[in-house]
């Protein structure tokens, strides 16, 4: 009998194939078959329809001479709101960071608790190769929820407004996406280095909450507290005060969740064309009007900066702390 | 029979002031049943995870099937099965996809990751089991599947942590005939590590005991009786009571 020996890949194999493709679909499925999930869509669901709600009946309010006169409309179904609930823009920047929390908070340590990670890791894998599943499967879980918001606001929008989207709002929706989608990234990276810290679930998904309650909500009120400290007290001269209001927005700039806010108003909004104060001298001349796309992109590029530089921060922590540690059973 | 498969040279961990492991020296041949015994706390499960390459030794060396743990783990790993103490499955599945799963993670190709999950199934005694999610098993099922689990990747070597532990008389007897089988028919060399004087007595060719992170004694117990007892066919126990005498007398010098 003639036998064909097949020689086993002596360097590492595609990260898409064998062991790590099966865990990376091992970690989606886990997802797609858990309560948190449904419980999540359902919240996207409700958010996606409460915010069109609000921007159709906003379009709807306002009197035919100002919509002839309104640009990039289309845009506008992401951006704007009658007031009685946030914008699709602002409900999906609260949420996002719940979503990215509520996908890895117990990424590691419910599979210590559970005792599958020694035996996983007495499998031939990399050990990083379950840390690379966890996030991957995550992020391309919240990809596609986010994607298909995205759709269905759109094609709703088309169906109410009547109006198709021109090529430069597709494209800003589609950045708009993509930047929501490297936010959560964000989280999720925070969430499975809390897992990787904490040994209990409940820990490390209340701390994550912290942090997000943290950079939500107290951290511009201390921002707030240290620029009244610093104001100058005497009459100051107009460079001198578009000089600290540059600075302390500098400071809010250290919060993920400005830099977001910041990039998605730049890319939602043409017209925006600075995102600090501007002295009069520099306004003087300058026409109103929408920036293309490219030079919105070039604004938002220190923000996604900002962005993905923390994402890798908090990633590089958590491979630190994990490839490190030593792992017994339970 | 004398082919050594496992060799601890000088193995020592120290986890600052405390010192778990010292200058372990052992080896293991190929085909023998090998059990590793000693109170808790003694060292047995870090120098288990020493030979896995899943703790780095803070000295000297472990070489497992040939090959540096510390180095090479992905080798080792793909040569030794390890059923770590209280093992775990992911609960949401059931017995079947946890092991298609470690077929999967062992890159064996999905149609003979069926047949061999099916085959050790119905060897460990769990075929009615299969498609029961495995949060409704039992601890002595999940002892089973963990040892179905650890045979998935046709390992050389098994390495069990105390794999008896809250398993009832009759679930022990199983469990301990399956080790003696796997033995006679695949030639598998296992090392498990215990508490349990009398299984290990029961089962194993050759025993190496621990007291505070070092290996007081090691053979089979012929040979351990003669040493200590001066007689053979002393029990195990009086053996092990023997060395912690022994062990006591020294301190106090």
């Amino acid at each position: 009998m003639n036998t064909i020996k097949i020689p086993l890949p002596s360097s590492r194999p595609a990260l898409g194939a064998g062991p790590f493709g099966a865990m990376i679909q091992k970690e989606m499925a886990d997802h797609l078959r858990s309560w948190r999930f449904l419980l999540l869509l359902g919240l996207l669901v409700l958010t996606c329809l409460g915010s069109m709600y609000a921007a159709l009946s906003s379009f709807s309010s306002l009197p035919p001479s100002e919509l002839a006169k309104m640009e990039f409309f289309f845009l506008k179904l992401f951006s704007i709101s009658d007031g009685s609930l946030p914008s699709y823009a602002i409900f999906i920047g609260f949420l996002g960071p719940l979503l990215g929390i509520a996908l890895g908070f117990d990424a590691i340590n419910s599979e210590h608790n559970n005792g599958t990670l020694s035996r996983l890791l007495s499998q031939p894998i990399y050990r990083d190769y379950v840390l690379h599943a966890k996030f991957l499967a995550a992020l391309a879980i919240s990809a596609i929820l986010l994607f298909s918001l995205t759709i269905v606001v759109s094609g709703w929008g088309l169906l109410a407004l009547g109006i198709p989207p021109g090529a430069d709002e597709v494209l800003r929706i589609l950045m708009f996406t993509l930047l929501t989608i490297a936010y959560i990234s964000l989280w999720i990276n925070l969430a499975i280095l809390f897992s990787i810290v904490f040994r209990q679930t409940s820990a490390s998904a209340l701390g994550s909450l912290s942090v997000w309650l943290f950079f939500s909500v107290f951290f511009n009120m201390l921002i707030d507290v240290v620029a009244k400290h610093l104001a100058p007290k005497q009459f100051l001269s107009e460079a001198q005060a578009v000089a600290f209001q540059n600075f302390v927005l500098n400071l809010l700039r250290f919060n993920p969740i400005h830099l977001f806010n910041e990039a998605t108003n730049i890319v939602l909004m043409p017209s925006v064309r600075s995102t600090g104060a501007l002295t009069m001298e520099q306004i003087s001349g300058t026409l109103p009007g929408a920036l293309p796309v490219g030079q919105s992109l070039l604004m938002i590029g220190p923000q996604l900066t900002g962005l993905f530089a923390s994402t890798i921060v908090l990633f590089a922590l958590g491979y630190f702390l994990f490839m490190r540690r030593e792992v017994r059973s339970r | 029979m004398q082919n050594t498969v496992i060799e601890l040279k000088e193995l020592t961990r120290r986890y600052g002031d405390f010192t778990a492991v010292r200058s372990l020296n052992l080896s293991v041949h190929k085909g023998e049943i090998f059990g590793l015994l000693g109170p808790n706390g003694a060292g047995k499960s870090t120098t288990i995870l020493m030979m896995l390459g899943l703790t780095e030794p803070s000295s000297g060396k472990a070489l497992v099937a040939g090959l540096d743990p510390a180095r090479n783990p992905l080798e080792v790993k793909r040569r030794v099965g390890y059923l770590p103490e209280d093992v775990g499955f992911y609960d949401n599945r059931t017995g079947l996809e946890n092991l298609l799963y470690t077929g999967r993670l062992n890159g064996i190709p999905e149609k003979e990751a069926q047949a061999r999950a099916h085959n050790l199934l119905k060897k460990v005694g769990l075929s009615d089991a299969a498609h029961k999610k495995t949060s409704t098993y039992s601890r002595g099922m999940r002892q089973r599947l963990g040892l179905a689990d650890v045979l998935m990747k046709q390992p050389e070597i098994i390495i069990l942590d105390e794999p008896t532990s809250g398993i009832d008389p009759q679930g022990l007897r199983f469990f301990l005939d399956l080790l003696r089988t796997l033995r006679k028919e695949e030639g598998l060399t296992i090392l498990f590590s215990s508490h349990h004087l009398q299984q290990v007595e029961q089962v194993c060719d050759r025993v190496g005991l621990f007291v505070q992170g070092q290996l007081r004694a090691c053979g089979s117990l012929q040979e351990l009786s003669e040493q200590w007892l001066k007689r053979p066919n002393g029990a195990l126990e009086e053996v092990y009571n023997c060395i912690l005498a022994h062990q006591l007398e020294t301190e106090k010098l």
